[in-house]
This record gives C-alpha cells, sequence and structure tokens, in this order.
C-alpha cells in the first residue's frame, strides 16, 4: 500500500497533529505514504470563483500523481472529494486531458483518489486493523462526524452510504470504545461560510456541538480539517458568542486510533489540540 | 413586489447550457432542499427552494448581486435528497461564478483566490513554519507553487479578479 501524500493547504498549517497521527498510524499498518512537494491546493477554495480554474489545479495535482503512478490520499475531505470528482473526469477522457497538455502536463496512468480513513476502511480493512490493537479504549464514550465531503456527492464516491453513514463509527468501534448516535449526527460544520457570515457558521457548529455535550461524550471524532477548526478551534468563541460551555475534546480519527495501536499521546500530536483531552486520557489509566 | 420588467428569460437559458444547470427546469419547488439546508435552519436569508426559483424567473440581477448567494455552506444535503435530481449544488456554484463574471465577487472568496493563485496554497507558509514542521518531524512544504499562478492567466481567472 502506497500512495502520494496530499496534505492540501489546511493540514500542513493548521492540523498538524491530524498529520503527525495519520503518519505515525500509517506506519504501524504498513501504509507508505510518499511525500510529493509539488502538490498545491486542490483547487476547491477557487471552485465559487472559477470553477475551470478549480478544476485545472485539481487536474495538475492528478496529472503528477498519476505520473509517480501512485494512488492519491488525502486527509481533508474536501481535497479528496474534489480530487476524486476531477479524477473521474479524466479518467473518462474529457478535454481536460487536452487543457493539461497545455500547461504541459500530462495524466498519463490512471489512478485513484482515497480519503486516509476510506484507505483505513477499504485498503487496510477491520481485521488487519483489529490484530494491530494494543489498548482498548472500552471507557470511552465517543461521537462520530462524518462532514460532508468525505462521502458526498453520492455519485462519485462508490462506498457508504452518505445518508446512513456507517465506516467511521466502525473504525471507532474496533478501539473497543462505545459509538454514539446524537442529533445532528450528519449536519455540516459551517466552515465554508466562516469568511462569508461568521455568526451562522458558528451558530451551524453551536447545533452540533449542543447535541454531542447531551449525549455526554468524550469527545467527538473528526477527520477533516475544516471541521475541527469548527468544532475545536472555535469552540471558545461559540462558548462566549452564545453563552454556553462545552469543553468537548475533538480528536481526529488517527489520534483516537493511536492511542488503540498503543502509540503515546505525544506521538500523535494530542498536546497540539486546542480543547485539552486531558479527561478522556485520564478515562483510559 | 416583482414586475414583468423584472425578469430576464435569457437567465435560465444560460443556467440551462451550464454544467449542472440543465436539470434546473426539473425543480417543482418542493423545499426538500430548504429542509435539508444546515443555513435555511439558522437564517432564512438562504433559501435553495426559493433561488431555484427566482432563476426560473429570470430575476438575474437580484440573484447575482445578492448576498445570499455566496451563503451556500456546499455541504450537498439539497442535491443528495432532491427528489427529482435537480444539481442545486452545481447550480449554485454556476451562480456564484456567474456573479464574479458580473463583477460582484465576495470579498472572501476574491482573497482566498488570490493567495492560491499567488502562493498555491491558502495560507503562506514561512520559514518559521517549516522550523516547527521540522522540529515534530514533518517534511518541509514548498512555500510557492508557481504553476497554479499560470493556470490562472491561462483561464483568464487573473482578469476576473481584477
Amino acid at each position: 500500500m502506497r500512495y502520494a501524500f496530499f496534505l492540501g493547504c489546511t493540514v500542513p498549517v493548521r492540523a498538524q497533529n491530524y498529520e503527525l497521527s495519520a503518519r505515525k498510524v500509517a506506519e504501524v499498518l504498513g501504509i507508505e505514504l510518499v511525500n510529493v512537494s509539488e502538490f498545491s491546493c486542490c483547487g476547491f477554495p477557487v471552485k465559487s470563483t472559477d470553477a475551470f480554474t478549480a478544476e485545472l489545479i485539481a487536474a495538475r495535482n492528478l496529472a503528477i500523481a498519476s505520473s509517480l503512478g501512485l494512488d492519491v490520499c488525502t486527509l481533508c475531505s474536501s481535497c479528496g472529494s474534489t480530487l476524486t470528482e476531477v479524477n473521474r473526469r479524466l479518467v473518462r477522457g474529457t478535454g481536460l486531458r487536452g487543457e493539461l497538455e497545455q500547461i504541459g502536463r500530462e495524466y498519463r496512468n490512471r489512478i485513484d483518489v482515497r480519503h486516509f480513513v476510506r484507505v483505513l476502511w477499504e485498503d487496510v480493512g477491520v481485521e488487519r486493523i483489529k490484530s494491530k490493537i494494543r489498548r482498548k479504549l472500552t471507557s470511552l464514550n465517543l461521537a462520530a462526524h462524518y462532514g460532508c465531503h468525505y462521502l458526498k456527492p453520492k455519485e462519485i464516491f462508490d462506498f457508504d452510504e452518505p445518508e446512513d453513514p456507517t465506516s467511521l463509527d466502525e473504525l471507532v468501534k474496533i478501539t473497543d470504545a462505545t459509538v454514539t448516535d446524537y442529533e445532528n449526527k450528519k449536519t455540516c460544520c459551517g466552515g465554508a461560510i466562516l469568511g462569508i457570515d461568521e455568526d451562522d457558521a458558528l451558530q451551524i457548529a453551536k447545533r452540533k456541538l449542543d447535541s454531542v455535550r447531551e449525549v455526554q461524550a468524550d469527545a467527538l471524532i473528526s477527520i477533516c480539517p475544516f471541521c475541527s477548526i469548527m468544532y475545536e478551534d472555535n469552540q471558545r468563541k461559540i462558548e462566549s458568542r452564545f453563552e454556553s460551555t462545552y469543553s468537548i475534546p475533538v480528536l481526529y480519527y488517527p489520534q483516537l486510533l493511536g492511542l488503540a495501536l498503543g502509540l503515546d499521546p505525544k506521538e500523535l500530536g494530542l498536546r497540539m489540540n486546542r480543547v485539552r483531552p486531558d479527561t478522556l486520557l485520564s478515562k483510559l489509566g | 413586489m416583482i414586475t414583468a420588467k423584472d425578469l430576464n428569460p435569457n437567465f435560465k437559458r444560460e443556467v440551462l447550457t451550464l454544467p449542472g444547470g440543465e436539470t434546473l427546469l426539473r425543480c417543482y419547488s418542493c423545499g426538500d432542499c430548504t429542509a435539508s439546508c444546515p443555513v435555511s435552519a439558522i437564517d432564512r436569508k438562504f433559501n435553495p427552494r426559493r433561488i431555484m426559483r427566482m432563476v426560473i424567473l429570470g430575476l438575474k440581477e437580484r440573484v447575482l448581486k445578492s448576498d445570499f448567494v455566496w451563503l451556500c455552506s456546499t455541504c450537498y444535503a439539497c442535491q443528495e435528497r432532491c427528489p427529482q435530481g435537480v444539481k442545486i449544488f452545481e447550480i449554485m456554484t454556476l451562480l456564484k461564478n456567474m456573479a464574479v463574471k458580473e463583477g460582484y465577487i465576495h470579498p472572501s472568496f476574491k482573497k482566498q483566490a488570490e493567495l492560491v493563485r499567488d502562493l498555491g496554497r491558502l495560507y503562506e507558509i514561512d520559514d518559521f513554519d517549516n522550523k516547527k514542521r521540522e522540529r515534530l518531524g514533518l517534511p518541509p512544504v514548498k512555500k510557492v507553487i508557481e504553476e497554479v499562478g499560470e493556470i490562472f492567466e491561462r483561464t483568464g481567472a487573473t482578469k476576473l479578479l481584477k
């Protein structure tokens, strides 16, 4: 299992804990993540301004991975969705290939795009991960957050089910923690409109934090850097603006899995989490 | 109030020719989109059903000049649940693209696009960031990917940002 590791914009600057933990977990599970310095932004942030430019930016990244003969693995769900969508167009062989040649790139070998969590779910598989578990996180009660672009639009993904998703729940269960259902489980984090209307975005995020607090989860499990920015980095702001208190840790899934694989919290970047997961860690004994 | 002179029948024709836009006229205004929308749930200013209606009616100026066109959270809930298969997310995207071409880009999206054009990424990476990454045992990240700026020149997006 070897992938071109696509970091995108947010992860290398604002979610190093996600990157660190994913790299550690990959190492333990025998997933090789190849660094590619020429990768840029995936294109998604430009889509609202000019979809064609966004498409070409995505296609350029895919051409680079294609020339290396490697499938792409992303940590950010929006990168995953954008690259998956454009990759399908390149595979179908639309005029986009010609456009790529105009910028001196070529989509040579057919490649695939996968979110890191999908790699764990499908390529590594539950049984293999289970065989590596060194520590059972039985005392934890966790809420899984799928976000939007991990599974949507459905027509470009051929796994799991966005209206009733299970892959992340099952992956959390591997650690022996309890996965709890909660209201608004499938709701968006609001991150995409944070720069447009901060109040609206924070209110959207607040709804989920309210639901997670109601079921008394020890943490919210995230698989996208922007979702974590909304629920973790902005948690204080939401608390002060709407006069509520949460103190809900938000862990990236590889951080959680890393604990179950017996890795040290420090190696998993847990010290970098904005909402300190101290209570959660002490529950593990 | 809407009067006949506000209506531009060419608006929907334009939308119908663009990718995803061809599904517009299937909309029968059931409101499943609005009921599924996380933004509509907290801000009634954003209402996908209403936006689809406005496009079909031809309220071009009102849609493209609006604040609400930028409020889509891109979650796809509307599109996934539409019983008529209207590509609402795609239509929202092409409406924003049309608004940009008419000169109404939202400052936040303008800034994002400029950063991606100039750096090839959304956040600037300086030596401090790469030092921090090094301390964490992470590989350095390239500060600027010039080819992305070239893509903007080629597609004409740079002109759109002027």
